[in-house]
């Protein structure tokens, strides 16, 4: 009995890798669970932050000053400045500010689309789900990009298109998931027993359906975010979403077309690394959250 | 043969039928209820000029003044019976003519990524798979998630920015020469400034078919069946060959197929951002500049060729996969 416990002490994972570096060493101030926290947490940060500072941001930190155009980026102006001297990194800073908050919406809106449509296809009956199949057969059949212009152009362009158009058409994809999801819970020997039991329709989807959908709706919803930005910057690239005078990123690539074969390559570069930047700090967020929600992953 | 190909083709096309319909009903209340004057859009600058009299004619002229199911009848019938799609107001010419020259040009741009980025994809897939856990599969997969979450046209741009600008090796945009007449054009020529659009365009879809296949194989090769190729002692490109691959094909055309919605969707941004005179782009056109016959017509179009490529996909399964050819699947 005694032998078994100290073979279990020499099992302590740094014993057999002096030399891994630093990520085993970090490994053994905190476990993989911790870890990915801490990483979900920081990018977070980092979101809530340049959310915040585009809010907070004076309009003269990104007006123009003609004394200071065309400037390739230096210690002053990391990211450079324009053809009217405005500096690129507050406008990049407010612009990806702008679309975080666009996002917000259109993916909450699409996302309690997603819910009412996902749980009535599940739950009221073959109709239902045929009415259902056929909508997102519908959605699904346009090609996105024309479909976000459809919208776009059926609402008179503008911010109101851009926040329609992304919220219409993201939530086919979440949908899906809630409906299956829904249908493999309700066929479960537990949910019919509850029911059997004398459980009311009501008592049984608060007790058991919901908190069985939470997680996946969650980690569902955050992995749309993404999508949504870049349909927002794309569709405003495209000269459809936000007006030019919201300093949106996909307002800051159009203009810059403009001075491509100027060789002005940071005014495309900068902005551009910076929305994929946020973009994949969402795919972490996400991708973090599944892990750890899910047992089996989360202790791999 | 115990599965049915006839009646499944048939009940795919009515159903499809059955979804165009819905699609046209949607598209043309989309493009029809816009607060977007297009009797202003169609007179453009010429807005301020006109008399109440001539506005009145081109509100005839487009039987605007009609209520919107008529409209709607009337286009339908048009389309359905004549094959008569209307006039495109930015090209003045017959919308069905202006497509199919569109079409031609964007298939050329669409049909050589998709090949590209097919073959691509699947084989870097493959090489990360087999490679797992090293660093060529550490790079291919760092660069494919990056992949998945950059836009197309920023793709676009930077490649302008790097081989136009900065190497000076290849056009930044066009299909042909400006500076050259049509028919001095050679093929080079087209073949030239096919270069960038293509690569930016493949690339566009690729990130997500390389991580799937890979998954898939990486699933694959732990699967009961290599384990027992293995132990009868086949070697490990024979099995991946013979085995592995065979079976995450299926899948991977699939996918392919399926992309092809995306495809049309990133020509959109790269056909803006090489001015690439394609289907897309003209979408684009058509919507900023309210040419609502040409709009609704690429809509639908788009749709049928998307639809098609579902149809096929489902098609080449049964024909690649026995256990489907031979009513498994019932």
């Amino acid at each position: 009995m005694h032998s078994s416990v100290s073979v279990k002490f020499e099992k302590n994972p740094d014993s057999k890798n002096f030399d891994m570096g630093i990520k085993s060493k970090l490994s053994n101030l905190m476990n993989r669970r911790l870890m990915l926290f801490c990483i979900t947490v920081t990018a977070l940060l980092i979101l809530i932050a340049v959310a915040l500072a585009g809010i907070l941001m004076p309009e003269s930190a990104y007006a123009t000053n003609f004394s200071q155009k065309n400037l390739a980026p230096s210690f002053a102006h990391p990211f450079g400045t324009d053809w009217t001297g405005r500096d690129m990194l507050a406008r990049t800073i407010k612009g990806l500010s702008v679309s975080l908050q666009v996002g917000t919406f259109s993916t909450m809106v699409s996302c309690c689309l997603a819910v009412f449509l996902g749980i009535g296809a599940a739950t009221m009956g073959r109709a239902a789900d045929t009415i259902f199949s056929w909508l997102v057969d519908i959605i699904l059949g346009v090609p996105h990009a024309v479909l976000l212009i459809l919208i776009s152009f059926a609402v008179g362009k503008g911010v109101q298109g851009v926040f329609l158009g992304v919220a219409i058409t993201h939530w086919p994809k979440v949908a899906r998931i809630i409906r299956a999801e829904v249908l493999q819970l309700r066929s479960r020997q537990y949910i019919r027993a509850s029911a059997k039991l004398g459980r009311s329709k009501w008592e049984v989807a608060k007790i058991h359906i919901v908190p069985q959908i939470i997680p996946q709706f969650i980690i569902a919803s955050i992995l749309l975010f993404p999508h949504a930005i870049l349909h927002e910057a794309s569709i405003t690239f495209l000269g459809y979403g936000l007006p030019p005078e919201m300093p949106s990123v996909g307002i800051i690539l159009a203009e810059s077309m403009r001075y491509l074969t100027t060789g002005m390559w940071w005014l495309t570069v900068m902005p551009g690394v910076s929305l994929i930047f946020i973009v994949l700090l969402f795919e972490a967020i996400g991708e973090n959250i599944r892990t750890l929600t899910d047992p089996y992953r989360a202790h791999e | 043969m115990a599965f049915n190909m006839v009646k499944y083709v048939a009940c795919a096309a009515l159903r499809g039928v059955v979804l165009l319909f819905f699609i046209s009903v949607v598209v043309f209340a989309l493009v029809n209820i816009s607060p977007i004057d297009p009797v202003s859009a169609y007179l453009g600058a010429h807005d301020g000029g006109v008399s109440p009299e001539q506005r009145q004619e081109v509100i005839e002229y487009w039987g605007l003044d009609k209520p919107i199911l008529e409209r709607y009848g009337i286009w339908l019938s048009s389309v359905v019976f004549r094959g008569d799609w209307g006039m495109s107001s930015i090209y003045r010419q017959p919308v069905i003519k202006v497509v199919g020259e569109l079409f031609k040009a964007s298939l050329t741009l669409m049909g050589i990524s998709w090949l590209l980025s097919g073959i691509l994809s699947f084989a870097l897939g493959v090489i990360a798979a087999v490679k797992k856990g090293t660093w060529i599969d550490k790079v291919i997969k760092a660069v494919c998630i990056a992949l998945a979450s950059t836009p197309s046209f920023w793709v676009g741009m930077v490649l302008i920015l790097v081989f136009a600008v900065w190497l000076g090796v290849l056009p930044s945009g066009l299909s042909a020469p400006a500076t050259k007449l049509a028919a001095d054009v050679t093929l080079w020529d087209r073949a030239r400034h096919l270069i960038l659009p293509v690569i930016a365009l493949s690339v566009n879809g690729m990130g997500y078919i390389v991580l799937h296949t890979r998954e898939k194989l990486i699933k694959s090769f732990e699967s009961d069946y290599s384990l027992f190729a293995k132990a009868r002692g086949e070697k490990k490109w024979s099995i991946i060959r013979r085995h592995n691959i065979r079976n995450v094909l299926l899948p991977a055309i699939t996918l392919q197929f399926a992309s092809i919605s995306e495809l049309f969707g990133g020509s959109a941004f790269v056909e803006t951002v090489f001015s690439y005179p394609g289907l897309a782009q003209a979408a684009v056109n058509a919507g900023l500049r309210s040419d609502i016959q040409l709009l609704a017509a690429i809509a639908i179009f788009a749709t049928i060729f998307i639809y098609a490529g579902n149809i096929i996909a489902d098609i080449l399964y049964v024909i690649v996969d026995p256990q489907i050819r031979e009513g498994y699947h019932a």
